[in-house]
């Protein structure tokens, strides 16, 4: 193996690779090994704890399974509303902001960095107190009202993350194309429309990918501030029935992380097939940047 | 609006706890951060495989889930600390899975050709880190690690929600539950804190990209 820092080893500097290799791993099995004694001391391989969770035959097992489920599904349910709205409304507003003048883009980059600076639990907070304490009633929506504030305020600050990854999937297109798109006669509004937006698109995917991600992980804020019974708040009531935090915990971390690793390796194949294809393709990996950190959400 | 002017005091102090919270937060995982960073990209296959499940558990875990893991697994095993010291030591473990990967990224954006041409002009190893890839991954590092704290920046505003106490979102949630202020005026303060701390965290970090960007 090499890289930019060591050259490919030779015989004595892979000895020693391997000498620390055995090494690190002692040092690991050991912190692993701390751990299971102090789990295990503190009764934490009870069957009686881990049982309705892993165990078919247990009477509580089915119960607690189908709560889990219909938690999984409220996540769901509320992840997809959300990223839905926040595709809709980010591309309007990156659209708006790449076509209005000067001016009349003051609000809406305003718009764009107030969202983007809140933390978005203060957001979904701020949304729920405010449309309560306005008496804005949306009892006409199906579902709970929670899960319509946790939506709207995952959505105001989603969209704007993604009228930036909009904004940058245009920027990364060469400049070639919207030039062409003008000199053939074309208005700015249907180069947009017909030139520069489908490519965009393309460029964008895995940036959208790693933002459902982040919306996923986001949705778990409601158990938080008790808004809205999703996995993770179902979880914190089965494990103060059942007495087993730990054990609960680590299921619900587990189904987390499963999905989102899958997600976040769909959007790097994603971005891998999109950088071989096309020359004209603006550059995937910059616009992914332009979302903001990765995934922190 | 008098929610906020009568309560400035409490809100000031709120403000510098959440503060506090992002100070303590950034030190720890940035240290941390580079910590398994080095590990990631060490010829030691034990320690990069280590790294490798560090970063894909935390990254692909929710916060929240951390800290609740933080706050009421570990005292089933007998390890009880206060929310203040749960919540930071949650917060820095979950960002440090983002820094690692955002130091990491730096350190492959050299060129191999500027470490070779180190070794070809006779510097040992720790010269040619030291003074020739360092230097370059580092600031190469900056813009997306810097986007990195601003992020957990905002995400201290759950640790706040988690119940740490006295920090600002405490703060609004006592004004309004306790004390009977109306949501809205009492949350705009709450917001108009937090946006201090992330627009001029921005404004800092747009100034030393500035000084430190390499044109390649």
């Amino acid at each position: 193996m090499t890289s930019v820092l060591y050259d490919e080893p030779g015989p004595r500097a892979r000895r020693r690779a391997r000498i620390a290799t055995v090494v690190g791993l002692l040092l690991i099995l050991a912190l692993v090994a701390v751990a299971v004694r102090r789990l295990d001391e503190r009764g934490q391989f009870e069957r009686e704890l881990w049982a309705p969770l892993i165990d078919p035959s247990d009477e509580t097992f089915p119960r607690v399974w189908e709560l889990i489920g219909q938690g999984v599904v409220a996540t769901l349910t509320a992840a997809g509303l959300a990223i839905a709205a926040s595709i809709v409304v980010g591309i309007l507003l990156g659209t708006a902001r790449m076509l209005t003048g000067r001016a009349g883009r003051v609000p809406i980059v305003g718009f764009i960095e107030l969202f983007r600076g809140l933390p978005v639990i203060i957001t979904i907070v701020f949304v729920w107190r405010a449309f309560e304490e306005l008496g804005i009633d949306i009892g006409f929506l199906p579902g709970d009202d929670g899960l319509w504030y946790l939506v709207i305020g995952l959505t105001l600050y989603n969209s704007v993350i993604i009228a930036e990854i909009l904004r940058a999937g245009v920027q990364s297109l060469p400049s070639g194309q919207r030039e062409a798109a003008l000199a053939v006669g074309m208005s700015e509004r249907t180069t947009m429309r017909l030139v520069l937006l489908p490519q965009a698109f393309r460029v964008m995917l895995p940036a959208l990918i790693s933002q459902l991600v982040v919306v996923l992980k986001d949705t778990s804020l409601a158990a938080l501030v008790a808004l809205y019974t999703e996995t993770l708040r179902t979880g914190q009531r089965l494990y103060q029935t059942l007495d087993n935090p730990i054990q609960v915990l680590f299921v619900i971390g587990v189904l987390f992380i499963v999905v989102n690793y899958t997600l976040s390796k769909i959007a790097v194949w994603v971005e891998r097939r999109l950088s071989r294809s096309t020359t004209t393709s603006g550059d995937a990996a910059a616009v992914k940047a332009a979302g903001g950190a990765g995934s922190i959400g | 609006m008098e929610a906020v002017t009568e309560n400035l005091d409490l809100y000031w102090s709120g403000f510098l706890r959440s503060l506090g919270i992002c100070l303590w937060a950034m030190v720890g995982s940035l240290v941390l951060g580079a910590l398994i960073a080095a590990f990631r990209v060490s010829p030691v296959a034990s320690l990069r495989a280590f790294g490798t499940a560090w970063v894909n558990v935390l990254r692909n875990c929710p916060l929240t889930v951390v800290l609740f893991f933080m706050a009421f697994g570990l005292p089933e095993i007998g390890i009880n600390q206060s929310f203040y010291f749960f919540g930071v030591a949650g917060l820095v473990l979950y960002t440090s899975a983002f820094v690692c990967e955002a130091i990491r990224a730096g350190i492959n954006s050299v060129p191999a050709g500027q470490a070779e041409a180190a070794r070809a002009i006779g510097l040992t190893f720790t010269q040619n880190l030291g003074s020739v890839i360092m230097p370059q991954a580092l600031r190469t590092s900056v813009p997306p690690v810097g986007s990195v704290i601003i992020a957990m920046f905002k995400n201290s505003a759950v640790v706040g929600a988690f119940g740490v106490g006295r920090d600002l979102y405490s703060v609004g949630r006592d004004l309004t539950s306790a004390q009977g202020y109306s949501y809205i005026p009492v949350l705009l303060g709450v917001a108009v804190g937090y946006l201090i701390i992330t627009l001029s965290a921005g404004a800092l970090l747009g100034v030393l990209e500035r000084k430190v960007a390499i044109v390649r």
